[in-house]
């Protein structure tokens, strides 16, 4: 009998015990990043310190390849096979968000109040997603290039006019040393064009889509602000300042960094690598070409998917990642910017001083983020289908009229995308 | 007319040239991508505007082999991809050769138009009824040993059993088998035999080339697939080649390792080819069929 009653007590007492663990409810993960070791490493220390730190949630991850990740959510959403949280990349989240792949996060937007606005999703005045980073592009150049050619090295004070910018272009292909003045990374044709190349549009006063009211592109990308970046554009081509649609894939890697260009047009991610390998490399904001010097802005982020039954767990360890050390470790270790300024401060690349910092203030200075519209996935195709084609010698005036068309019928189709 | 056997050898000489100079066409993609994958990016990058891309010259190492296999489960992903297709050509095999052999040699109602139907499937592109299939696969029932589960996704037989059967199979083995001599199987029926044991005795030890040929075609088929797996798998667990070769185009691309990946999974292949060639070029010699 008093054996009975220690065995119930040690059953009671081991119950008891594991109830937390058993208590813990699972939440699924879906991220972009497979075959990313760097990434995995960071992201599976945060889940392992969430999993740790409280008892109501464990966070299982399923990591995808990037260039098919959309893809395959789209699909699994279309299966109802939707994970809990959802990591999303910036501009593609309104269109998620109109599509019922996400809801609106459970969390007071103040939490997120000091991050760059690139790295908040906004989509109908709610906020759906967050980012534990955010990229940028510049102009990368060799202070030694700049000095060799009489060049005023250009600051977020007071950037490069358009003129200067093509004095710049004129003197390093006058020089002889470069085969090309700019590399502007034309071989990638995926969201590389409206990401990179949309930004000098909305410098000279156009843009994809006409952002007031996100029911039609007329005026925005076929207005005379418009038609004078067409006619930009494919100057660089036909002036032979840089390489056209078939360029060499691995520019992007080697190009600046052989010599091959004078300038290049690239991202942060590149910038540790470059580097590197080239002592004396200055990163340079955006030239205006009028209506203010701009780049783009927005990368992944981490939602809610709108199947989750559990959006208050998926919540609490979205805020969990977006604490400041993980924010740094991100930085650290793939070499982009952090969201916040206490975060940067804990980096090596983007403190005070440190190499990079020149991003973060470009980030906070000239980023706007791509129009905010489901419309965008398409949009972006047919802008970079009309840049290509422009850049291949097409009519300005009838590539960009025909890009128009093209996104006002696909807007029309969607019933305007549910903009009001 | 005597054929002048100096111009004969010339003629020879040009025309074996010519092949040769053909089939490096064909050869300079492996040699490059098996040489890429020995070369740091930065040499392989800087090689590709000089015949040194197709030469193991230079800083030749397997580090690239060391990086695929720390940036992706690549052993995992040819085993899954193996499997899904080592399956799936058996069971195709043997389902489409017993619906060809239907078609060819018994007599059924409507049997002429159920083979236009086959044969009609042909044209059909698989991504327009992807989506449908998607649909239906993620709400079919399925029994295993811990009971009736719904929705087959994430698993080998959703990679495997939609693909069993294809119109193409169907076709090859039906035109292969109408050109089996038919006294052959009237006197083997007289003889008292079974229709199985026709399939099964008589024609399927005759039919070596186009089982050779088959089997190529739904390998080639099934270890490339992409855009299924790609939308039915969402865990690594079940992940074939294709999809894996995501794994390695980051935003600053690893060429090598991609390299180095490509040549990992195409032995396979190579090697399924070796073992079958002599079939697969007698059936196509024999049918004309290509691949």
């Amino acid at each position: 009998m008093k054996l009975t009653r220690h065995l119930t007590g040690v059953v009671i007492a081991s119950t008891c015990l594991c109830a937390p663990a058993l208590a813990q409810t699972k939440l699924t993960m879906w991220y972009h990043g497979a075959g990313n070791e760097v990434e995995s490493r960071i992201l599976n220390q945060i889940i392992s310190d969430f999993n740790t730190s409280q008892s109501d949630w464990t966070v299982t991850i399923e990591s995808f390849p990037e260039k098919s990740y959309n893809d395959s959510v789209a699909a699994a959403a279309l299966a109802g096979n939707l994970p809990d949280i959802l990591d999303v990349d910036g501009p593609v989240m309104p269109n998620w968000a109109w599509a019922g792949y996400l809801q609106p996060l459970p969390i007071d937007e103040s939490e997120f109040a000091d991050f760059l606005p690139g790295t908040k999703g906004v989509w109908d005045g709610k906020l759906y997603s967050v980012g534990l980073w955010d990229a940028a592009v510049a102009l990368f150049a060799r202070q030694s290039t700049l000095d060799g050619l009489g060049l005023r090295t250009p600051t977020l004070d007071k950037p490069w006019s358009r003129e200067e910018f093509m004095a710049a272009l004129d003197a390093a292909k006058a020089s002889g040393k470069y085969e090309f003045a700019l590399d502007l990374g034309m071989n990638d044709q995926a969201e590389w064009y409206s990401y990179a190349f949309s930004p000098f549009l909305q410098s000279f006063g156009g843009d994809i889509v006409d952002r007031s009211t996100y029911k039609t592109a007329e005026g925005a990308l076929n207005g005379e602000a418009a038609q004078a970046f067409g006619k930009w554009w494919q100057s660089l081509f036909t002036g032979g300042y840089a390489p056209g649609t078939s360029e060499d894939p691995a520019d992007q890697q080697t190009g600046f960094i052989g010599g091959k260009f004078a300038f290049q047009w690239n991202g942060n991610w590149r910038a540790v690598a470059t580097m590197e390998a080239v002592d004396d490399v200055v990163f340079l904001p955006a030239p205006d070409f009028g209506a203010g010097n701009k780049i783009g802005a927005g990368s992944w982020q981490f939602g809610v998917s709108a199947k989750s039954k559990h959006p208050e767990g998926a919540a609490e360890f979205i805020k969990f990642a977006a604490q400041d050390k993980y924010l740094a470790a991100f930085s650290d270790g793939i070499g982009l910017i952090p969201p916040t300024p206490s975060a940067a401060q804990m980096t090596k690349n983007y403190k005070d001083g440190g190499p990079l910092a020149a991003f973060f203030d470009l980030s906070k200075a000239q980023a706007l983020v791509r129009p905010v519209t489901p419309g965008y996935v398409v949009q972006a195709k047919v802008f970079t289908k009309a840049l290509a084609d422009i850049a291949n010698g097409a009519d300005v005036a009838d590539t960009l009229d025909a890009a128009v068309d093209e996104i006002d019928a696909d807007i029309e189709s969607n019933g305007g995308y549910g903009h009001r | 007319m005597a054929v002048n056997p100096d111009n004969y050898g010339l003629r020879l000489f040009v025309r074996y040239l010519v092949l040769c100079l053909i089939a490096l066409i064909f050869i300079f993609p492996l040699v490059f991508m098996i040489n890429s994958s020995f070369k740091p990016d930065s040499q392989l990058l800087a090689d590709t505007s000089s015949l040194r891309a197709f030469l193991p010259v230079g800083d030749i190492s397997l580090n690239n082999y060391f990086g695929a296999f720390r940036r992706a489960p690549v052993g995992l992903f040819v085993l899954n991809s193996v499997l899904v297709t080592g399956v799936t050509v058996l069971l195709s095999l043997l389902i489409c050769s017993l619906a060809a052999f239907s078609f060819a040699f018994l007599r059924w109602k409507g049997r002429d138009v159920l083979l236009s139907i086959v044969i009609a499937t042909l044209i059909i592109p698989f991504e327009t009824i992807a989506i449908p299939l998607l649909l239906l696969v993620s709400k079919l029932p399925w029994i295993g040993l811990d009971g009736l589960h719904w929705g087959w996704l994430n698993s080998y037989r959703v990679q495997i059993i939609p693909w069993v059967a294809d119109g193409l199979t169907i076709f090859l083995f039906v035109q292969y088998f109408k050109g089996l001599p038919g006294e052959l199987i009237e006197a083997s029926r007289v003889e008292g035999a079974s229709w199985w044991q026709v399939y099964y005795r008589l024609v399927m030890p005759l039919s070596g080339p186009v089982l050779a040929t088959a089997a190529i075609l739904k390998f080639l088929v099934m270890y490339n697939q992409y855009l299924w797996p790609l939308i039915v798998v969402q865990q690594e667990s079940y992940r074939p080649v294709m999809v894996g070769l995501g794994y390695f185009f980051q935003l600053n691309v690893a060429w090598g390792e991609v390299m180095a990946y490509l040549t990992l999974i195409t032995v396979p292949v190579l090697v399924f080819y070796l073992l079958l060639q002599r079939a697969f070029i007698a059936s196509i010699a024999s049918t004309g069929v290509k691949g």
